[in-house]
């Protein structure tokens, strides 16, 4: 029952479908789709917040978002775009945007009013007030946002191994196969899990030192 | 979409509906039941809470089908037995509530509290009619993300085997087939709409109090700031 024969076994780390190509293969979905939902999220996000525009329609969004079976998601893009990296990543990054787009809004909501009124009255443009002040002021909120983001992509990334991509979750698939596969996807569960927390705790580090530089300039 | 599929399986989908309403309902009930006391009793040791309160949430970043590989081993059952998805389910929603119930009771006023107590309560009297119903806003605003996202979860459970309306994703997928694919998503959303739709409205049965205040300050014009500006 122990997993740990599995891991313990140096085959079952190189090649192929080796420990280190899967775990690969699980960074390089998780961060291009983490990029992707950024590259989208944060510009609507800051326009959003800047402008006060839209703001019943986040809500919403992030709501519904919350209810979308992130299997089923996966599994209708793969069978309307087929298998292979992108279609992976595209459907990723789907719901990876709601939680960055709902951090960024909420970041520019909580920024001090008064800093700024502060920053229009001394003769910033739109810009400069969102690149100097309100961005900034933000931060600490759009950190947050990409943890969770980050949480549901790398747990999502794991089930994609059922619509036939790589990734950490191909241990569980395939040894859920073999009748003697259990230590496999028990080796494949906690590879996952350690993943998930570490870069979880990498996030509230990035947090902890946004939080920390934005009490100081404040 | 092939209607005919759906025709010949209205008896399957039915039963798996009612499997998925079982598998969420069960582990979103156990875990408000013990994330009541456990919540109430973290909140009585001060700061010493905050620790707690985030040991539990990491149990949050852990990816649910990595929870549900590990039931078997840390329960004994087999792998495809429906109650590895609910004990792995509750644990979630513990993680998360716990949370909740905490910072609901830290918004309650010490001097709320010591009226209660200065009016004769007893402190089990004080607890259950005073500071539980100010605490419960923040306990139902956790319930509906818990409610929301285990009814999503569940659908995860078909990769090892067991997940009710999720079992449609995998057949979907393995026949290169759409329409149970499509039927699993909206039937999911619209349970998880249902849901969240019927604790909102206990919330409004049971703290009809609740928004009256804000209620009434929108009524009464625009608020201090937009007058400065």
């Amino acid at each position: 029952m122990s997993p740990f024969g599995f891991l313990a076994d140096p085959a079952n780390w190189q090649g192929p479908d080796g420990i280190l190509q899967r775990l690969l293969e699980h960074l390089v979905y998780s961060g291009l789709s983490l990029l992707l939902a950024m590259v989208v999220a944060i510009p609507v996000g800051i326009w959003i917040g800047h402008t006060r525009r839209g703001q019943a329609v986040i809500s919403l969004v992030v709501n519904a978002a919350r209810a979308i079976p992130t299997l089923g998601l996966l599994v209708l893009v793969v069978l309307l775009l087929g298998t292979g990296l992108m279609p992976v990543v595209l459907a990723l990054a789907i719901l990876a945007i709601p939680p960055i787009l709902n951090g960024t809004v909420t970041g520019f909501n909580t920024a001090d009013p008064d800093a700024v009124y502060a920053a229009r009255a001394v003769g910033m443009t739109g810009g400069q007030v969102i690149g100097k002040v309100e961005l900034p002021l933000a931060m600490p909120l759009i950190i947050s946002g990409l943890r969770s983001a980050t949480l549901q992509v790398v747990a999502t990334a794991t089930i994609a191994a059922m619509a036939a991509a790589g990734g950490l979750g191909r241990f569980v698939i395939d040894g859920q196969k073999r009748r003697d596969g259990y230590p496999e996807m028990l080796a494949g569960a906690l590879l996952v899990a350690v993943l998930a927390i570490v870069l979880d705790l990498l996030w509230g580090l990035i947090g902890w030192a946004s939080r920390r530089r934005t009490h100081q300039t404040a | 979409m092939d209607f005919t599929w759906i025709g010949n399986n209205l008896a399957d989908i039915g039963a798996n509906l009612g499997l998925h309403v079982i598998l969420s309902v069960a582990p979103v009930l156990i875990a408000l039941v013990i994330s009541l006391p456990v919540g109430y009793l973290l909140h009585r040791t001060g700061r010493t809470a905050n620790v707690w309160v985030a040991l539990i949430g990491l149990l949050y970043a852990v990816p649910s089908v990595a929870l549900f590989v590990a039931m078997p081993l840390l329960l004994g059952t087999q792998i495809l037995d429906p109650i590895n998805i609910v004990i792995a389910l509750s644990a979630y929603g513990v993680a998360l509530l716990v949370r909740s119930v905490v910072d609901g009771f830290r918004r309650v006023e010490e001097s709320v509290r010591l009226s209660a107590d200065a009016m004769g309560y007893g402190s089990v009297r004080r607890v259950l009619t005073v500071e539980l119903p100010l605490a419960m806003p923040v306990v139902f605003s956790g319930l509906r993300v818990v409610t929301v996202s285990t009814i999503s979860m569940v659908s995860v459970g078909a990769v090892i085997g067991n997940g009710a309306l999720g079992q449609y994703f995998d057949l979907g997928f393995r026949q290169n087939f759409l329409t149970p694919v499509i039927v699993g998503i909206i039937l999911i959303m619209a349970l998880a709409l249902l849901a969240d739709g019927l604790i909102l409205l206990t919330q409004r049965v049971t703290l009809p109090w609740y928004g009256l205040r804000t209620r009434q300050a929108r009524s009464r014009g625009p608020r201090p700031t937009e007058v400065i500006v």
